[in-house]
C-alpha cells in the first residue's frame, strides 16, 4: 500500500497552482468525513485531503453495512431469499424484489400472468417514487432546507400508506413472490392510490417551488459534482446520474421487462451532468412514475396474480391438510425449494438508482449456487471520488446526496 | 476461423446476431460460447482477456462501453459448469449435492481439468444496447488475472470487491486492497471453503492511544 503522505504530495503536484498558494504554503489537511456524519445520509467514510477548502484527494471507503448478502443467499432456498433483497435498497424494496424474482423466473423460463405484471409495475413505481422523495428530501435537509424535507417525507409517507395497503408493511415489504405476488390489489385500491398520489404530487410541487428557483439552493447544486458523460459510462454509472449527463440509458426502455414496452412514458435527460440536473431528473421521474401508474390502472386486466406453474405454485392450505398430493407438493416445495434448472442468468431491472441486476448461477438444487447483486449504488459511488476531487468541501454534500448511496445496497 | 471448428458450440446458423459479430471479431480468442435464456456468453482464456476486452470495447459495431459487473464464481468441488446435467454428479455425490450446507464441510477434489474459479464480466453498450457476458477461468494455485481498470475505470472498485471476497489478484490494478472487510480479515468469505459460521480472530485495538489503559484507574 502506498505511503499516504507521498500520495498526497504527488496529488498536490498535479493540481494547477493557484496564485494564492505561492505565499500561503498551506500543508494539506487530512479530514475524515464520516462514517457517521450529520450532513450525509448513508454510512460511508471519505478521507479528504484538503488544501484550504479545496479537495485535492479523496478516498471513499465503503463497507460499513456489509452483511454478506451473497453468502447468506447461497444457503437459503430461492423463495427464502426474497426478504433479504428487501434489505438491499431499503428505500425502494419492491424494485429489488421484482429484480430478484424476475431473474429466478428467467432461469426457470416461467411466465407470470398479465395481471401480475401490472401489479408489479404499479408496486415498483410506487417504490421508485418513495426512493426519489427520500433522496431529494434528504438532500434538501443536508443543504439546510428543512421545509422541503418535511414536505417530501410526508409525500413518502403517503406512498408508504399505499405499500401498507398492498402488503401490510411500509418499508420491508416482501411483496413479490417467484411467479406472482403475495396478494392481489385490495378492493378500491385504484381510488385510494389516486388520492394519495395526487396529494403526494401536490407536496412535490410545493417542494419544487421551494427549491428549484431558490438562489441559495441553486448556488450549491449548479455546476457542482460535474463529470462528463463518457467518464460516467466508464465508471459504470447508471440511473438518474447517467441520464442527467445526457445518456438516455434506462433499462425500462432499452430492454423492456414486464409491461414497460407497452406503456407511454418519457425518459428525462439532463445536459449539464451536474447536481442540479440530477435533482431535476429525479423530480421528473417521480412525475413519470405517476403517469405509468395511471396507465396501469386503466389497462390492468382481471385474472389471477399468481402463476399456475407447479414448480412455484403453493397449494391451497385447505387442500394441504386434507389431500395427499397437495401435502406432498407443499412438502417438496418447502424442503427442496422447487425444481430449478441448472444454468446461469443475468437479469437487470431499472432500480431507483440505476441498473439493478441479479446474476444467478444455479446448480440444479433448490438453493442458488451463487446469487450476485449488481448494485447501482456501488458503481455510482466509485465515481464519487472523481466528482468531488478538485471541488470545494461544501460541494461534497450535495454530490454525495444526489448519488443517493444506500448502504444496504452498496455494501450488501 | 470458423466457429464450427470448436467443440461444444452450436452451428453458426443458430448463433444470435450478437455472438455472430463477436465471433467474427474475436475469432480464435473465444474458447467456447453459450446462449442460455437469451444471455450470450463467451469464454476467453485469461491470457487473452485484456486483448478480447479491448476489442469488445473499441470495435465500432460492438461498442461495449459500459462494464456493469465483475464477479467470480467458485466451482469448488463441483462439476465443470452445471450444464452437463446433474445426473452424472448425482450418481456419485448425491448427499453433498442435495444439501448445500455440506458443501463447505466436505473437501471434495475438483472434478475435471477446468480451473477452480471463473471470472464473469457483464458488458453492455449504451449505444447499441446489447449485452454480453465474458467468462474466464482462473486456477486455484495462481488466482490472478489481468485488471480491466485501464479500459473501464469502473472496474477499479468491482475488482477490489472481487479481490476482497474471492481472493483473486488483478494484475495491473492501481489500488488493490480490501473494500468491504478490514485489512486483518483472514481468508475470503465468498469462497466455498469458507464456512458461513466461521469466526475471525479478535483484533486488538491498534489505534491512537492503544498503549494507554482504556480507562484511568
Amino acid at each position: 500500500m502506498p505511503d499516504p503522505e507521498q500520495t498526497s504530495r504527488a496529488a498536490l503536484a498535479n493540481v494547477p497552482a493557484a496564485d494564492s498558494r505561492a505565499d500561503l504554503h498551506t500543508p494539506l489537511m487530512r479530514m475524515q468525513m464520516g462514517p457517521s456524519h450529520p450532513a450525509t445520509h448513508g454510512t460511508v467514510k471519505m478521507v479528504l485531503d484538503l488544501d484550504g477548502e479545496r479537495v485535492v484527494k479523496a478516498d471513499v471507503q465503503v463497507g460499513y453495512l456489509h452483511r454478506g448478502f451473497e453468502k447468506e443467499c447461497e444457503s437459503g432456498y430461492y423463495y427464502q431469499n426474497i426478504p433479504y433483497t428487501d434489505r438491499l435498497n431499503y428505500s425502494s424494496p419492491i424494485l429489488n424484489n421484482v429484480g430478484y424474482c424476475l431473474a429466478v423466473e428467467k432461469l426457470m423460463d416461467l411466465r407470470t400472468p398479465p395481471r401480475c405484471d401490472y401489479v408489479r409495475v404499479i408496486a415498483g413505481e410506487i417504490s421508485r417514487m418513495c426512493d426519489h422523495y427520500l433522496c431529494v428530501g434528504a438532500m434538501a435537509l443536508e443543504l439546510a432546507a428543512m421545509t422541503p424535507f418535511l414536505y417530501l417525507l410526508e409525500a413518502r409517507e403517503l406512498m408508504c400508506d399505499l405499500l401498507d395497503a398492498l402488503c401490510g408493511a411500509r418499508v420491508t415489504t416482501n411483496y413479490i413472490r417467484i411467479g406472482g405476488v403475495s396478494a392481489d390489489l385490495p378492493a378500491g385500491f385504484d381510488r385510494f392510490a389516486a388520492e394519495r398520489l395526487d396529494r403526494s404530487l401536490k407536496l412535490l410541487e410545493d417542494a419544487d417551488k421551494l427549491l428549484t428557483q431558490n438562489p441559495v439552493f441553486r448556488e450549491r447544486v449548479e455546476g457542482t459534482g460535474h463529470l462528463p458523460p463518457e467518464e460516467l459510462v466508464g465508471h459504470g454509472v447508471t440511473g438518474p446520474l447517467l441520464r442527467a449527463g445526457g445518456v438516455a440509458y434506462d433499462v425500462r426502455r432499452v430492454q423492456p421487462y414486464l409491461i414497460y414496452g407497452e406503456l407511454d412514458f418519457d425518459i428525462p435527460v439532463g445536459e449539464h451532468s451536474d447536481n442540479f440536473d440530477r435533482y431535476l431528473v429525479r423530480l421528473e421521474e417521480i412525475r413519470q412514475s405517476r403517469r405509468i401508474i395511471a396507465q396501469c390502472f386503466e389497462k390492468i386486466p382481471a385474472g389471477p396474480v399468481n402463476s399456475d406453474d407447479p414448480r412455484v405454485r403453493w397449494p391451497r392450505k385447505g387442500k394441504v391438510f386434507g389431500r395427499m398430493e397437495e401435502l406432498i407438493d407443499q412438502f417438496k416445495l418447502v424442503t427442496e425449494g422447487g425444481l430449478i434448472p441448472p444454468g446461469e442468468v443475468y437479469h437487470a431491472v431499472e432500480g431507483a438508482n440505476g441498473e439493478l441486476g441479479f446474476y444467478i448461477v444455479s446448480d440444479g438444487t433448490g438453493k442458488p449456487y451463487k446469487c450476485r447483486c449488481r448494485a447501482p449504488s456501488f458503481s455510482n459511488m466509485s465515481a464519487l471520488e472523481k466528482m468531488i476531487t478538485g471541488g470545494m468541501l461544501a460541494d461534497v454534500v450535495p454530490t454525495f446526496d444526489l448519488i443517493n448511496m444506500i448502504g444496504g445496497e452498496c455494501d450488501r | 476461423m470458423s466457429p464450427s471448428d470448436e467443440p461444444k458450440t452450436p452451428a453458426p446458423s443458430e448463433l444470435s446476431p450478437l455472438l455472430t459479430k463477436v465471433l467474427a471479431r474475436l475469432g480464435g480468442l473465444v474458447l467456447e460460447h453459450t446462449s442460455f435464456r437469451g444471455d450470450d456468453c463467451i469464454h476467453v482464456a485469461r491470457e487473452n482477456l485484456l486483448e478480447a476486452a479491448r476489442a469488445l470495447r473499441d470495435t465500432t459495431d460492438l461498442g461495449f462501453d459500459l462494464l456493469l459487473d465483475v464477479t467470480c464464481i467458485d466451482y469448488f468441488g463441483q462439476p465443470d459448469g452445471f450444464f452437463n446435467g446433474p445426473e452424472a454428479w448425482d450418481r456419485d455425490h448425491e448427499v453433498i449435492r442435495r444439501r448445500a450446507q455440506w458443501r463447505q464441510r466436505v473437501n471434495v477434489p475438483s472434478r475435471g481439468t477446468e480451473p477452480r474459479f471463473a471470472l464473469a464480466y457483464h458488458l453492455t453498450s449504451t449505444r447499441l444496447l446489447h449485452r454480453l457476458r465474458v467468462k474466464s477461468r482462473v486456477p486455484e494455485d495462481d488466482p490472478s488475472i489481468a485488471s480491466l481498470s485501464g479500459l473501464w475505470p469502473g472496474a477499479n472498485w468491482l475488482e477490489r470487491e472481487t479481490y476482497d471476497l474471492y481472493g483473486i489478484h488483478f494484475k495491473g490494478h492501481p489500488d488493490l486492497r480490501r473494500i468491504y472487510l478490514y485489512d486483518e480479515f483472514v481468508g475470503h468469505p465468498l469462497r466455498k471453503d469458507y464456512g458461513k459460521q466461521d469466526e475471525q480472530p479478535i483484533q486488538a485495538y491498534a489505534g491512537p492511544g492503544a498503549d494507554q489503559p482504556r480507562r484511568p484507574r
